[in-house]
Formats: C-alpha cells, structure tokens, sequence
C-alpha cells in the first residue's frame, strides 16, 4: 500500500463489493429529500417579521378565517432543501445539453449581475417617465439591435415567450388583413410538417384554419407544394428559417415571393435565428414578422422552462399595426405610448392590435440579452453563429461512422439524425437518449421533427470546446456499436446512474396526482 | 472572445475532419443578394465597458427602495429574503431546460409540484398549473378557457380589473370573434358584475382585492353566474393579499388566475413575473400550460414527471388549449422558495403589516386638506380623490423624492373622471417616516 509522508494510506485497498441499497436511500452525494410538506412546520415560519400593532381591520368582512395549510421552513432547512433539489438536475453549467431546437448555450452570470442592478431589477413598471429613462433607453436600444440584425424596420419588444411571438406575428398579419378588408376571406394558414407545434397552436388561436406543407426528399419546403396551396383564401405562411430539419430553406426567396403574390404574408418562425445572426438579414429574404426567442440567441437563461421573452420583428406592411406599449424618443425624451388611442394620436401606429401583456414585456431578459449582444458585438454575433454551424456539422460528420443523417449534406446549427442506424436493434430513439444519461449527457430532441423516423436533433451551439465534442461523439459512437452488438436489454433499463430510473408516464396522466395533500402522506409514509 | 471555447486552430482541424474548405460552404444555401450584409453595430466589448455602459444606464432609473416608495397596481414593492435570489442563481436551476427528461430533472419537477400545492392551497382551488408568463395573459387565457368549458362567447370584465388585464384579454378574445363587454372603472365598487350575467354568458372576471383597491365579495358574483351556467374568474394582482382575504376558491370562483410576483421576485420594470394559475378538478382538462405530477420510477420510488401533455402545442398542434410553450420556470421557483420560507403563518403577518401600512398611510393622507380616501374597504391599497390632477401631482413629488403612487390618468387616459385619482399602495416596506413625508409633501402640492 502506498502511505503519505503522515503515513495515510493514500489509495484504498478495500475490497470491491456490489453496491447494496442504503439505509437513507441515499448514495453519496445523491441525497433523497421529501416535499417540504412531509417536513412539517405547519406553524412555523422562515422570516423574521415585526409584531402587528392589531387594531386595525378594514377587509370589508371578508378575513381568511380558514387553514391556508402551508409549512414555513427555518432558512437552514430551506437551503438544504433547494439545493438538494438543485442537484437533481441537468445543467449546461453541468456538461453539453445538445437539446436541438432549444439553443442551450452558455449563460455569462456578467448578464446577471446587469439585470440585478438596481435602477433595473427594483423599478416599478408604472415609474413616472422621467425617473425611468434609463430602462426605456435600454428597451430603445435593444430595439435598435434587434433591428439592424435583423434588417426589419419595426420590433414588438412586449411577447413574453417564443409562443407569444408568434401569436403576436399572427395577429399583426391578422390586423392587416382586416385593413385590407380581406379577414374574412383570408381564414388558411399554411405551416410545414415539420414545423414546431407551437405554429399551428397559434394559427388557430388566432382563429386561423391550418393546412400542412408537405417537405421536399431533402428536408426543405416542397415549394410547388406550397404554390399550390396559395390562393385568395390564404393570409399567410408559417416557416421556421432555418428550419427544424436543421437545413436552410434555399428556396426562402422564392417561398416569399409567392406568398407576396398571392396577397399572405410570411411569418418566419426565428427560433433558429441563432445559426444566421450576424450574417445574414431575415428581412433580405422577404420575412413579414419574425419573433426572436432572446432566451435562446442571446443566451438569457432557460431557467428550468422560462422565463423566455419573444421580441418580433415587422416589415413596413405589418409595422402599423404593432401591439402597445411602445418606446417613443423625442426631443432627447424617451416615452411610452401605452394604449390604441394614444398610439393613434401618435399617428406612428394608427391600427395597433392591441396589448399583449400588462407592462413592458420581459425587462429582465432584456437587461441580460443586451448585455450579452454588447460584449459579443457585431463581430462576436457572427462568430458565435459560424461556431455554431461548425460544431453542429463536426458533430454530423463524425457521427456519421455509426449513426444515419436524416438527410445528405451539410447542415446549419443543428444535426439530424433518423433511427435507421437502430433498425433491428431493438433500441429504439428513446432507450439511446436514456442510454446517453448514464453517460453524463443530457440527451438530443428526440421524435422531433415528426417528418423523421424516430428523429434525433442535435444542437451543440458554439459554447462546445472540441475536446468536449470529440468526447460527447465518441460516446455517441460507442453506444451506437454497443446497440448494433445486441446490448438491448442495457438500453432499455437505462438509464441506471440518474436520480431516477424511468419514470411511469403513463401512470402519471391516468390519475393525475397534480398537488400534495395530507392523504397523500399517509400513502408515502405507508 | 470570451464565450467561445474554439480557437483558430480547432476550426481549421474541425474543417479538415469535415472536409470542407470554409465555413462557408456550410451557408452556401442562403441566396447570394442576403449574404455579407452590413450591420450598423460595434464590435465586441469586454466586461468592464459593458458594466460601465448599462451601469450608467441603470443609474437613470429611480429605484424602489430608493425612498419613500407608494406605486403598486399590479406589481408591488415587498422584501425578498436572501436565500431566493441564492437559490434561483444555482447553475442546476438557472442553466437547465424544460424538464423533459424527467431522470435528470427530479430538482425542478419536485419544486413544480410544491410550487403548484402552494399555489392551490392559496387560491383555495383544487389544481393549479406550474404557470403563465404572469397575471395579465393568465387572465385572458381564463377567458378563453371559459369558452371552451361553456362553448359561449361572451364574457364580461369587471370595472374593478386593471385596464391593462382588461386591454390584453380583449386584444386575445377579439381575435376569435368573441363578445367583450367591458365594464366602466368602478372606484367604489358600485357595480353589480351579476346582473349583467345573461345565458349567453361564458364568464364574468371580476379582480380582488380591485384595482382601485377595494376588497370584493365575490360569493354572490358566483351565485348569480353558476344559475346561468357561465363561469367566474377571479383575478388577483396582489399575492400577499392570500395571507388576509378569504381566498376565492371559498367564495366560489370556478378559475383564478393570480399576479404572483409580491412573493419572491422583483419588481423588475414589469417582468419576468410569474402567472398562478388555479380551477377546479372538472376542468383541469380545458386547462392551460404546464403541469406536473406525481409517479413512480422503475424501481417503485416516487418522482415527478410533466403530465397531461395532450392538452398541450408540442402534441396537439392545432387541438391544444393554448399555444404556450414556456412557463416561468425560474420565477416559479422564486416564489415557491419565499413562499417555503414564509409558510402560512408567515404570510398572515406580512399581509398584516401591509394591511396596517395602508392603514396608517390612508390616514395620514386622508387627513390632509383636498385629499379624499375613496376606499370603504381595502388590503395594502386605496385610492385617493384629490382637488388637483394627480399626474401633476406625482410628478411634482418624484422630482421631491417621493414615489406617490399611480394616477388615474396613467391607466384610464382617456377617462377624465380618472384624472384626480391617485392609486396608492403600502407594503411593509413603507416606514412611518415614508408616510410622514409623503403626507407633508402632498399637502404642500395640493
């Protein structure tokens, strides 16, 4: 045994055992923690708060006299609780989250330390316009950003998500086609199979009428397809650019110019604006509305699932009918045109479509996308764009060894992969993204988009470091020759090492179990 | 650049493996007339300038907590413990996505379940969602839930709801032909909401504690909306206000939707907030975004996964309830861990001090010459009839120091009976030297 100059053992000489299951349940670092219900406390309470005067009620009679029946937790208890949580999850911090679609790239904290700045974070929406100049010059400019990346005149900066982008993409075309006297007329919406579900979510929430667009054998618009469809009855178009295939449409001026012929519009869902920025404009390519998802291009955290935020572009034709509120600036004064009337006065937007949310929209994703576009600069955008491009088909091109690209060619920002490399393995696109956990990645799309059997979408984005996606491939490599072997039954037990095995799914949505009660305790405890 | 792990070197190496001679090639799709565009931008900035540049832009702003501070409506001034803004800047929390990998995502899946037992629990409803972007598109997706449970296209906005909510859920309901009747701004809570429910009627949204602040019953509202078959939605933009008024879920509402941003996140110009989101069991079918819920793993030990997913855009398309996508993920969590702090008893005696705060600061300013409280009952906020136009007169207290509150003018612009309003609100933040000042400074304005 080798000893330390103290004379420790510094190598263990135990002897190796089979993991047995541990009295907590616990292993290691991996700590079970129960619900803070199950913790009790139901008194108690984790502030220190001042004694009320008493004396004073003027509810109108109405007073809670009934149980709220919600613990409060000491502050240590708190803490240990969350962070315990906290280490149940996946993380980019962590390792490559190869999400494609979703843009998990890194997050700077210098973005947080801006959005946490007081004059930003403790500001009232409804500040007089003089002691908030700072916060409508932020929106100002981040307006400017977004436009002159885009080459589009206009920008709503009020959606609060990618999804309300859209909506607010939507309804701009709608408001426009009832200018034109044509909305009764014009009820079709057309979307490509391949695009996100939130596109037809939205059409029809806009009281749209959705047909489908068929794709063309190399995963792009099948634009005589789509010629076909266009009509006097269509107000426009959904299409992801680049698309969720991972290609650019190449046919994208063309598809806008039909559409402009038949009287629509074009909505490009920008979602993957991330592989473009910075070298090419959406609005050279005929794009009518576009909404940029902040929490993916410009890197505001994804934060568990949201907060996102949704600024949407608009070309001249459907600029006049932005939503409220608005930045103003004039006379060295910025201001908020905050209702349809006073936009009307303003004469800037004499149809507005309305308003989209209470306030502003999402200053805190402002404050952090503003800052990430300023220390990336126009220079860093466009790099951070060609990185994204070359890890994706680095990724493509070496796992191409072992895995079947849905489609020839190079790609944009993310790699398609189908499941025909699987085919009579028994695995299927799901047991090898599980399989992907026990390795410490969290894994690709999968069964997105529904035009690809058995689809596998990779986005690396341009935060990978070569060594770390030389290894993330050879791991992919490995379990893709341990599928062909016959490894099956592994695949489908994994994943083996994660807090959780697989979950029951099905279970779940049979009888939901939507919120702790106190029978249910009794169950767990039982 | 600081962001990018690659150097020169890997992406020659990357292009060789490749085969590729440029990146390029890799854009040789995008039509020639779009490529090598000019952009009117700088170039790349290291830490410091960019601090400086938005530092000095923050530095216009006048911060909450910078004085003596009355401005609420819709969002509200309130301490956060220290621990929230800790725990929400956790790499594990801050840097994930969506959990939709349930094996790897135990951390945020559980708090979404606490996160909807609290919510539930406050509301007094029976199931609450893991979210909406926040109180104001929560209520117009209300609206159009209603129409789904019911199949009516009418609804009714109360005159007591903020404008704004009222504004976005017209704007939504507009565009699938429905019928909105919007009530005029009610300052004393004189209306009656249920005499103008008929049986065409998908919902009647009324909002307590109001706008104007007054505390609403809404039990007779609820009555008169069942016998017609059509639904109530209660809105409430002031979380705290759980901690002392009869929750809705008592006094019958068949959804609530809540502005849950006074418990654990900032006021942040206006967002991210987070929406609470609540119905009752029947209809949790019809109902909007996200949820978790409670299974087990193969080896029999409880976890948490998304569920109900076939209401949702990424199944259903064109069937889903609604086109939302996201929730608000982080701030959720902001709220479930001061609410975890808090607990029930916590609450009752921060929402005691904020009752006793208005309280004390409706009575200082009530007593001042040309000043009228117009409240009979209210929480943390009233509103006040003055003998001036009280824009001017929020005006001339911001540029003395004091943060008076929201005038009438800023939310009805068009409404010149709204002009001598001032809405104000206090928090526990608020001292009685706050109160003294702003009575002493209103009384020279007036």
């Amino acid at each position: 045994m080798t000893m330390n100059a103290q004379g420790r053992p510094t190598r263990s000489d135990a002897p190796t055992v089979n993991a047995a299951p541990t009295f907590t349940g616990n292993k290691a670092l991996q700590i079970e923690e129960a619900l803070i219900f199950e913790v009790g406390h139901f008194a108690g309470t984790g502030v220190d708060l001042p004694e009320p005067n008493g004396g004073v009620d003027r509810l109108g009679g109405l007073n809670r006299n009934t149980d709220i029946g919600l613990p409060g937790l000491s502050e240590p208890e708190t803490m240990r609780h969350f962070v315990r949580l906290s280490q149940k999850n996946y993380a980019i911090d962590m390792g490559p989250f190869p999400l494609g679609s979703c843009t998990m790239k890194h997050n700077p904290r210098l973005n947080e330390k801006i959005a946490r700045l007081p004059g930003f974070s403790d500001l009232h929406p409804l500040t007089p316009e003089a002691q908030c100049q700072g916060a409508l010059e932020l929106i100002d400019q981040l307006a400017f950003w977004l436009k002159e990346l885009t080459g589009m005149p206009a920008v709503a900066m009020s959606p609060k998500a990618g999804a309300h982008g859209e909506l607010c993409g939507m309804m701009a075309i709608k408001a426009a086609l009832e200018a034109r006297g044509e909305a009764g007329k014009r009820t079709r919406v057309l979307a490509p199979e391949s695009a996100h579900g939130t596109n037809p979510a939205t059409a029809v929430q806009c009281g749209f009428i959705v047909d489908a667009i068929p794709a063309d054998k190399t995963g792009r618009v099948d634009l005589a397809a789509l010629k076909e469809n266009l009509g006097d009855d269509v107000a426009g178009i959904m299409v992801t650019n680049p698309n969720t295939c991972g290609l650019f449409e190449r046919d994208i001026r063309a598809i806008a110019d039909a559409v402009h012929e038949a009287g629509g519009y074009f909505y490009c869902d920008g979602a993957n604006f991330n592989a473009i920025a910075g070298k090419v404009k959406p609005g050279d390519l005929g794009v009518d509305a576009m909404h940029i998802n902040l929490h993916k291009t410009f890197s505001t955290p994804h934060g568990g699932g949201g907060p996102g935020s949704g600024p949407t572009v608009l070309s001249e034709a459907l600029a006049p009918y932005a939503p409220v509120p608005y930045v103003h600036f004039e006379d060295g004064k910025f201001s908020l045109v905050e209702t349809r009337r006073a936009a009307k006065a303003e004469g800037e937007s004499a149809k507005s479509l309305g308003r989209l949310t209470a306030f502003h929209g999402q200053m805190g994703m402002f404050t952090r996308a503003l800052a990430y576009m300023m220390s990336h600069g126009r220079d860093g955008i466009a790099q951070a764009a060609e990185d994204a491009v070359l890890n994706a088909n680095y990724v493509l091109s070496r796992l191409k060894e072992e895995m079947t690209p849905a489609f020839d060619g190079y790609c944009m920002h993310e790699a398609l992969f189908d499941d025909g490399f699987l085919k009579d393995t028994g695995v299927e696109t799901i047991d090898f993204a599980k399989a992907m956990i026990d390795e410490g990645y969290h894994p690709m799309t999968m069964y997105f988009p529904l035009v690809v059997h058995g689809a596998m979408l990779i986005e690396p984005t341009e935060s990978e470091s070569k060594r770390e996606l030389d290894q993330f491939c050879e791991a992919l490599l490995s379990l893709a020759k341990r599928a062909k072997a016959g490894d099956v039954d592994a695949f489908k037990a994994a994943p083996l090492h994660a807090p959780r095995r697989r979950l029951d799914e099905t279970a779940a949505a049979r009888k939901p179990v939507l919120r702790w009660t106190s029978e249910s305790s009794v169950q767990a405890a039982e | 650049m600081r962001y990018l792990p690659l150097n020169d070197a890997d992406r020659r190496q990357m292009l060789d493996i490749i085969g590729a001679g440029s990146i390029d090639e890799f854009f040789s799709d995008v039509p020639v007339e779009a490529r090598g565009g000019s952009f009117d931008l700088p170039d790349h900035a290291g830490e410091l300038e960019v601090e400086r540049a938005l530092t000095a832009m923050a530095a216009k702003n006048r911060a909450a907590s910078a004085g003596p501070f009355f401005v609420g409506c819709g969002a509200y001034k309130h301490h956060i413990p220290a621990t929230v803004d800790h725990i929400i800047q956790r790499s594990e929390f801050l840097t994930a996505y969506t959990p939709y990998q349930p094996e790897i995502a135990q951390g945020t899946l559980q708090y979404l379940f606490e996160f909807q037992t609290q919510v539930a629990a406050l509301t007094g409803m029976e199931v609450a969602n893991a979210s909406m972007y926040d109180g104001s598109t929560g209520c117009a997706e209300a609206a159009l839930m209603a129409r789904r449970v019911t199949r009516r296209k009418k609804h009714i906005l109360s005159g007591g709801l903020h404008p704004q909510y009222a504004a976005v859920t017209r704007t939504n309901l507009e565009l699938v032909d429905d019928q909105v009747i919007i009530a005029s701004p009610d300052v004393e809570a004189g209306e009656d909401p249920a005499a103008m429910i008929d049986d065409e009627t998908a919902c009647v949204v009324v909002q307590t504690p109001d706008v104007f602040g007054n505390v609403r019953d809404l039990s007779p509202i609820a009555k008169a909306a069942h016998e017609k078959g059509a639904l109530l939605v209660a809105v409430v933009t002031e979380a705290i206000s759980f901690g002392a008024l009869k929750s809705p879920g008592e006094m019958g509402a068949d959804i609530v939707v809540a502005e849950g941003q006074s418990i654990g996140n900032p006021l942040g110009f206006g967002g991210p907030y987070v929406g609470l989101f609540a119905t009752r069991q029947k209809y949790l079918r019809q109902m909007p975004g996200r949820l978790c819920g409670e299974t087990t793993d193969a080896e029999g030990r409880r976890g948490f996964v998304l569920t109900l997913s076939t209401r949702e855009q990424h199944i259903r398309r064109d069937k889903a309830t609604s086109n939302i996508c996201t929730n608000s993920g982080l701030c959720t969590l902001a709220f479930a861990v001061h609410m975890t702090l808090l607990g029930a008893a916590g609450l009752r005696r921060l929402a005691t001090l904020n009752h006793e705060a208005a309280c004390k600061t409706a009575d200082a300013l009530g007593a001042v010459p040309g000043v009228e409280v117009v409240n009979k009952s209210y929480f943390n906020e009233f509103t006040l009839r003055l003998s001036k136009n009280a824009a001017e007169i929020v005006e001339n207290l911001a540029s003395d120091g004091v943060l008076a509150g929201v005038p009438g003018g800023r939310l009805w612009p068009d409404d010149p009976k709204a002009e001598n309003l001032l809405i104000v609100a206090a928090t526990e933040c608020v001292t009685d030297e706050d109160v003294e000042m702003f009575a002493s400074k209103l009384a020279k304005a007036i």
